[in-house]
């Protein structure tokens, strides 16, 4: 019997425990153990970016974490982006304005532009294209995604300058 | 006979909407293969041959089945029939029985309670082989002395298929030409490389029947092939396509996992998932074939072409795949896009122990379509002049015939020409940037569909139903497969536009063989001009059905009648109307349960030859490409600036996504000039990880600028044609004729790597 060990998670603001072997992925936990498929696999090595979650707010590839590395972590993943069943801006911007075609890569497409958008609320194209260079994307050749990350930060702006909440807890960290 | 009432307006169609399955993927919560688990379901992983060319003499399965946590292990044994997409060149088992043809190939497969279990279980089949002489090149499947990879298949050493074609007196024509340049051409192969990894369920049910779902772009065919392998009748095998995660053609075969998942589901009663890694996608590949092409073009002192011979070989790797098609294709494509006097083009695709090529984007066409257009640019400079004007000079004409005698239609080349020089500013940029800067253009063909089934039928080539619910919504039935590219919420436009019905109305049930009539799958571009007319026959259908019912409930005769924002009114009155579902009712009520059906049947406008079916298509599609980078003389990198496309699409059903697929074409377009490349080294992929097989990221993608260019082309639904592959085209061949402008030196092959422009920068 393969020795497991109990993991203590904060996962979407709820927290869970999970019993693995030492050498489990957070993206196998994340996926097969609490069944939040939305995290993607596309490489197993830590090229592709498609299994992108944010660890303590921060853009990890969850492919490369075991457990040892996220014990009592706070995890984001695509399931805890909208918020009170309200989608982020820029998950609306995604919708509406042509960077989802096959959809693989968007969940942590939109996890990495998240944080991007919280260290800078105005990036400038080459800005965008940096920050977002970790992710592979095959069918859109990334023009849609930096069109509609800029489109999704006009949005956050002007939601914060009416005062509203910022959309998600772990952005207010 | 169907009444024919055009709305006022287009409503739905031309509009910027959102795609209908846009908001479960930015949710996380679309579903795609690998993400599916049924109560029960234990994990596949298949036994690949580690050697490329080897006879399997004997595997023993004993110890895997004994290791704990393996519920079944499965052999090409258990199922010893062929299968291969193409039904002239049927080439492969699901696993292999007697013989392994590329390091890769599968032997075996296991399924256990858990993948690692089934990984180790795999390294438990003790396999006896006899190793035989690896063929690993065109070169080497020419050598006579080489074994043959497929015994029973080729004569000829191990030609794979062997074509010829020819055109009008090319032998007088080349000697009346002022110019002839010949060339030889390199064209590497490349993976598909969609990021979600091939991925399948199987389900045996106790009633005898299967169910598979699986990242396939081609619902239809894999269900022929599971039948035919299982002996089951098409009735008890139900294939269905979840959301793909990308296809580029690397999903349209039947695979081997696909079988050993039902094998395994059958031998364990359970519902068994094979998902493939990154590396097994590299090796089943079915990707782009490496091509040498020779080409030989005669011109007259205007540049018109007299004279074309195009000799290509094609290394196929150890399996047919679509591979019959392919050879036509990098041959019959060629005179679509200029006019040519006279045309020849032998082809020959070879037999070699590496994964099979398959179709990848373009399929075919694209190689070369290289070849050409680098020509083109060195004829160009030869006779003095621009290379768009000369482009724009010999541009094939709508409504005529290429002298191969397929039929074009509507074109719209010298306009994508024009488009694209002005909004890139070519005039001031080509031959006039600094050294080391540059700037190319190329333009290519393609087509929205081919014309001609992988079967020989005379059925039409999609179909679709349609049903209506009380409320007024309606629901499409389609064979199709939407891999990305958008055809499901094609479908809804169209539904929504003809019914004068909101998108959200309208629900669209795709790729199930159970629930879907027959669509032959998405490839080749076929999707938009074929479905989008069953839909918009069907959708009009039912419209005559309901308005029927609205015209006696309002008293105006049918054709005074148009339906928009989910009412149905007059045309000339629109204070008069009723509101859609309350129509639906009385027709219901009128007709009976309400549905409809629609079909699309390719024209027959296929040339008097054999071999004149492959090709064919309903619409040629075209499109400019221009491209400016710039090369750092220090590093031999080259770094693309922008990238232009203008497209002629005949219409845009939805300008948003035409674009995002154009400009996806672009990027793939430019990779293949940039790198990618699927190489050996013995039998082994040099690069078969993400690591290694670098694709762009967004740093080394440019900026894209589309360019819609509409011609309407009747033969497509509201006009439309392909904008999913022919984009593609002219990218690597601009990018070639780009980096000739910055640095002054011809590669006559893609890719161009840094170490080749270091080392042509070093011998200048």
């Amino acid at each position: 019997m393969v020795e497991r060990t109990l993991i203590e998670l904060r996962v979407n603001g709820e927290p869970r425990t999970v019993a693995a072997p030492e050498h489990r992925s957070l993206l196998e936990i994340l996926r097969e153990d609490l069944n939040l498929t939305g995290t993607k696999h596309g490489c197993e090595l830590g090229e592709c970016g498609a299994c992108t979650v944010l660890v303590d707010g921060k853009p990890m590839l969850s492919c490369l974490l075991l457990p040892g590395q996220v014990q009592g972590k706070e995890i984001e993943t695509i399931e805890g982006m909208a918020v009170d069943g309200k989608l982020h801006p820029l998950q609306k911007a995604f919708a509406e304005f042509g960077p989802v075609q096959c959809g693989y890569c968007i969940p942590g497409m939109l996890l990495t532009a998240k944080r991007l958008l919280e260290v800078n609320p105005s990036p400038s194209s080459k800005d965008i294209r940096e920050a977002l260079a970790g992710n592979l994307c095959r069918c859109t050749g990334y023009q849609k995604i930096v069109d509609a990350v800029q489109m999704a930060a006009r949005e956050l702006k002007l939601e914060a300058s009416k005062g509203q909440p910022a959309p998600s807890p772990v952005a207010s960290r | 006979m169907a009444v024919e009432i055009k709305p006022p307006d287009l409503y739905t169609i031309g509009k910027r909407l959102p795609k209908i399955d846009a908001w479960a993927k930015v949710a996380g919560t679309a579903r795609f293969a690998d993400d599916l688990v049924l109560p029960r379901m234990v994990y596949g992983r298949l036994l690949r041959s580690p050697h490329p060319h080897a006879k399997l003499l004997h595997v023993d399965t004993t110890k895997a089945e004994q290791l704990p946590g393996v519920v079944a292990v499965a052999t090409g044994r258990d199922l010893p029939r062929q299968w291969g997409i193409m039904p002239t060149t049927v080439d492969e088992y699901p696993l292999a029985v007697d013989k392994v043809r590329y390091v890769g190939d599968a032997i075996a497969a296991v399924a256990a309670l858990d993948e690692e279990t089934a990984e180790e279980a795999c390294r438990l089949i003790e396999v006896e082989y006899e190793v035989l002489e690896p063929v690993m090149s065109i070169e080497e499947a020419l050598d006579e002395s080489k074994p043959k990879i497929h015994e029973d298949r080729s004569k000829d050493r191990n030609v794979f298929k062997q074509i010829h074609y020819e055109f009008g007196d090319l032998e007088q024509a080349f000697a009346d030409s002022d110019l002839v340049m010949e060339g030889e051409y390199w064209f590497e192969g490349s993976n598909h490389v969609p990021i979600e990894t091939h991925s399948c369920v199987a389900d045996w049910g106790h009633d005898g029947k299967v169910t598979l779902w699986t990242a396939t772009q081609v619902v239809h065919y894999i269900h022929r092939e599971v039948a035919k392998v299982f002996q089951l009748p098409l009735s008890h095998v139900r294939i269905i396509a979840p959301p793909v995660g990308g296809g580029f053609g690397g999903k349209c075969d039947p695979f081997s996992h696909e079988a050993a998942a039902i094998l395994l589901s059958k031998k364990s009663g359970r519902p068994v998932k094979i998902t493939l890694d990154r590396e097994e996608v590299f090796y089943v590949h079915r990707g782009r074939h490496p091509v040498k092409i020779k080409l030989k073009t005669g011109v007259d002192s205007q540049g018109n072409i007299k004279a074309l011979h195009s000799q290509t070989q094609l290394d196929g790797g150890g399996y047919a795949s679509y591979g019959i098609a392919t050879t036509f294709y990098t041959g019959c494509l060629i005179p679509t896009t200029y006019k040519t006097d006279t045309f020849r083009f032998d082809s020959m695709r070879l037999y070699t122990n590496k994964p099979a090529c398959g179709p990848k984007r373009g399929h075919g066409s694209t190689q070369p379509r290289f070849a050409v257009e680098v020509q083109l640019d060195k004829i160009a400079e030869k006779l003095g002049q621009d290379p768009a004007e000369l482009r724009k000079r010999i541009a094939i004409e709508p409504w005529t015939k290429t002298v191969s005698g397929f039929q074009i239609t509507t074109c719209g080349l010298v306009e994508t020409i024009d488009r694209a020089v002005q909004a890139s500013g070519w005039k001031d940029k080509h031959g006039k940037l600094p050294f080391g800067h540059g700037i190319g253009i190329a333009s290519s063909a393609y087509m929205s569909g081919a014309g001609t089934a992988i079967y020989w039928n005379d059925m039409p080539h999609t179909g679709v139903q349609m049903k209506i619910d009380r409320g007024g919504g309606v629901a499409v039935f389609c064979g199709v497969a939407d891999i990305g590219q958008g055809c499901d919420s094609t479908l809804a436009y169209i539904t929504a536009e003809e019914l004068g019905i909101e998108v959200s109305d309208v629900r669209v049930l795709a790729g199930d063989s159970d629930l879907t009539p027959v669509d032959l799958g998405s490839y080749s571009s076929r999707v938009t001009l074929m479905a989008g007319n069953a839909c918009r026959e069907a959708a009009r259908k039912l419209r005559k059905l309901v308005f029927e019912a609205a015209s006696e409930f309002l008293e105006v005769p049918e054709e005074r009648l148009t339906a928009a924002w989910r009412k149905i009114f007059e045309i000339d009155n629109p204070d008069h109307y009723m509101d859609f579902d309350q129509a639906v009712w009385k027709a219901e009520s009128k007709h009976g349960t309400l549905g409809a059906t629609g079909s699309y049947t390719p024209p027959h406008n296929a040339p008097p030859y054999r071999g004149g079916t492959v090709g064919i298509t309903p619409a040629y599609s075209y499109t400019t490409g221009i491209v400016e980078l710039h090369v750092d003389p220090e590093t031999g990198q080259i770094h693309v600036d922008k990238a232009w496309a203008a497209h002629d699409l005949g219409k845009a059903l939805n300008p948003t996504n035409a674009e995002a697929q154009i400009e996806g074409c672009v990027y793939m377009g430019l990779a293949e000039g940039l790198g990618e490349e699927q190489v050996f080294r013995g039998g082994l992929h040099k690069k078969p990880s993400l690591l290694d097989y670098k694709i762009p990221t967004f740093l080394e993608t440019p900026e894209i600028k589309v360019i819609l260019v509409e011609t309407d082309e009747p033969e497509g639904p509201y006009g439309a044609k392909e904008a999913g592959e022919g984009p593609l085209n002219p990218f690597p061949p601009a990018f070639a004729n780009a980096v000739y402008d910055a640095i002054g030196v011809r590669f006559d092959k893609v890719p161009i790597t840094p170490t080749d422009v270091l080392k042509a920068l070093r011998r200048r």
